[in-house]
């Protein structure tokens, strides 16, 4: 038997299923391990071994039962263990959102995606590190410190879900959650060789998600490869009253039988994101797996999304917009510490002005004066309607096409503190991320290769809204013929 | 609209944001050059779009008007930094 913490999740599941491990030790197995590697990484906030452990005994419970009895096991996620992006809230274990503001909140109710998943029986390792508010792409802007890329220890993992992917690149867990608002789910996990699923906006419930930009924010999950991912997914998606902006779907179940092929699948080429500032490596790499696909059966058609450069502008107008509203809940008043100023309006400014990190004022700053008299209409209402064109640019493509391939990043992981000082270079850095979010539409991120430095590539499928099927469908068949995904780092 | 420090001052105070006088300046030099790139949006015809701000592709039902059970009193109020009487504490509004 190999290490238990070598499993992919569908390993796993059978080793559970089969009685050749239990949850205990499949969990303490993680446990060790990231006891291990955490000093190294600090992928994890907050580590909840003792409650992971009960979780695991539940769950052993039940599988020995299910056996004896010869019971179906309707959960496939039964005793498997996960890990949480600390912007989802589970109930008794702290959430800060990687923020000091939020450094002594203990939730008294779980997220929708979490207690999806506790009805499914998993076993929850503990909370990842984040970007503050996950407001970064290189989860720098931690107030818990950077968390190190496994590939590489000088390099960030992405962000702002580099927690998540840190983690399960490191195999410190099988499978975590994410959230992805402008790409933090698929850039992390293309810089840490992972894949990295960002429903359809309004797919997962957003409640109990620790709010960012509400137009914009999707929970998603990192794993191995997609058929984890798609397990995970099976689990936490569908309508939930709790949510207005959830989709009135039911819950969808994927399936990845392998009955699909990529045959007469047409695969639209974006010319605007392979343009100037594309490492050469990402390029190749990319257009490499462009041939598979086409080997495979996909059609390849060039298409334009002549809006996308104003990606850029547009998300980092909207979305501290909107964070500007969300974060004044952050009062000192009802949760976290407060420090007393002479009046109220001063206890406000003092608690804010102390206790919130750079990027997250920078970013309160930007939206405050994009929504104040006199700038609105130049600022957040031009941008609402720029963003019009945006979703028209993948409607027009989906006309012709049924998948887009892109790069994911234009770059592999870059060194820590390589942009420090420097905002508007790290925003540049989205921008082949921030059209699925403005536009809502699904995407995957998967890897591909890796560059000279032995830094993965990621590359990313985006869909037409709802069809998270054909975009799984398509990554496994690229799986079923590549082992890029398979690689994994020396720790 | 060249950002001055007397706006960013004044965004402060209406973001409720306590800086210091070197984050005020760092946040002037540095918000004015991403508001310096944004201007191309600007040159972005828009005819006579309207704003957007939903992505959502189906309708947007009202959930039926039952009452539940939410969060209890005391769970509401495990978090704050200040109790008193089972109410939340603030610093007093008026003088």
């Amino acid at each position: 038997m190999s290490h238990p913490t070598d499993f992919t999740l569908t390993q796993a599941i059978q080793a559970l299923h089969s009685g050749e491990i239990s949850s205990r030790e499949l969990t303490q197995a993680y446990l060790d391990r990231i006891e291990l590697l955490e000093p190294d990484l600090n992928a994890f906030i907050t580590l909840a071994a003792e409650g992971a452990l009960a979780q695991a005994d539940e769950a052993d419970s039940k599988l020995i039962e299910f056996r004896k009895n010869g019971i179906e096991n309707e959960s496939p996620l039964l005793g498997i263990p996960i890990a949480i992006k600390d912007v989802l809230v589970v109930k008794g274990l702290r959430a800060t959102a990687g923020s000091r503001i939020l450094e002594s909140f203990t939730p008294p109710y779980d997220a929708t995606a979490v207690a999806r998943l506790r009805e499914a029986g998993v076993v929850i390792l503990g909370k990842t590190n984040t970007d503050e508010f996950a407001m970064g792409s290189s989860t720098e802007n931690s107030a818990y410190g950077v968390t190190h890329n496994p590939w590489d220890s000088s390099r960030v993992p992405g962000g702002s879900s580099g927690g998540s992917a840190a983690a399960v690149a490191a195999r410190m867990a099988p499978v975590a959650l994410g959230t992805d608002t402008g790409g933090s789910v698929r850039q992390p996990a293309s810089f840490c060789g992972l894949t990295g699923l960002k429903p359809t906006y309004g797919r997962v419930s957003r409640y109990g998600l620790i709010a960012y930009g509400s137009s914009l924010d999707t929970v998603g999950v990192l794993g191995q490869n997609v058929a984890d991912v798609a397990l995970v997914y099976n689990s936490i998606n569908g309508n939930d009253p709790r949510d207005a902006t959830s989709t009135n779907q039911p819950r969808q179940e994927i399936n990845l039988d392998g009955s699909a092929t990529l045959q007469n699948v047409r695969l639209g080429i974006p010319e605007e994101y392979f343009g100037e500032g594309l490492q050469a490596e990402v390029e190749s790499a990319v257009r490499e797996a462009i041939r598979v696909f086409a080997s495979m059966g996909a059609e390849i058609h060039p298409i334009q999304l002549p809006h996308t450069q104003y990606a850029v502008p547009v998300y980092y107008l909207i979305a501290p917009a909107e964070a500007s509203a969300n974060l004044a809940r952050f009062d000192g008043l009802r949760y976290g510490p407060r420090i007393e100023g002479v009046d109220l309006r001063d206890t406000y400014r003092a608690t804010r002005g102390h206790l919130f990190g750079h990027e997250t004022k920078r970013r309160i700053m930007l939206g405050t004066y994009a929504l104040s008299a006199g700038y609105q209409d130049a600022y957040y209402g031009k941008a609402q309607k720029v963003r019009a064109l945006i979703q028209r640019d993948f409607e027009s493509a989906f006309e012709t096409v049924d998948l887009i391939a892109a790069p994911v990043a234009p770059t592999t992981a870059f060194e820590i503190g390589a942009h420090r000082g420097d905002p508007l270079a790290m925003y540049l850095e989205d921008v082949y991320t921030l059209p699925a979010n403005l536009a809502g539409v699904p995407g995957i991120a998967f890897p591909v290769g890796f560059d000279s430095r032995g830094l993965p590539i990621g590359m990313q499928l985006l869909g037409e809204h709802f069809r998270e099927q054909q975009l799984m469908n398509a990554v496994h068949n690229y799986q079923t013929v590549t082992d890029w995904h398979i690689k994994r780092p020396d720790l | 609209m060249a950002l001055t420090l007397e706006i960013v001052e004044h965004i402060a105070e209406l973001a409720r944001l306590e800086l210091t006088e070197e984050e005020k300046s760092r946040y002037l030099q540095q918000l004015s050059a991403i508001l310096d790139y944004f201007e191309q949006l600007q040159t972005v015809d828009t005819g006579d779009l309207s704003p957007t701000s939903n992505i959502r592709y189906e309708p947007c039902p009202l959930r039926a008007d039952q009452a539940s059970i939410g969060l209890g009193l005391d769970e509401i109020l495990s978090n704050a930094p200040d109790v008193k009487d089972r109410q939340f504490r603030v610093p007093p509004v008026f003088e």
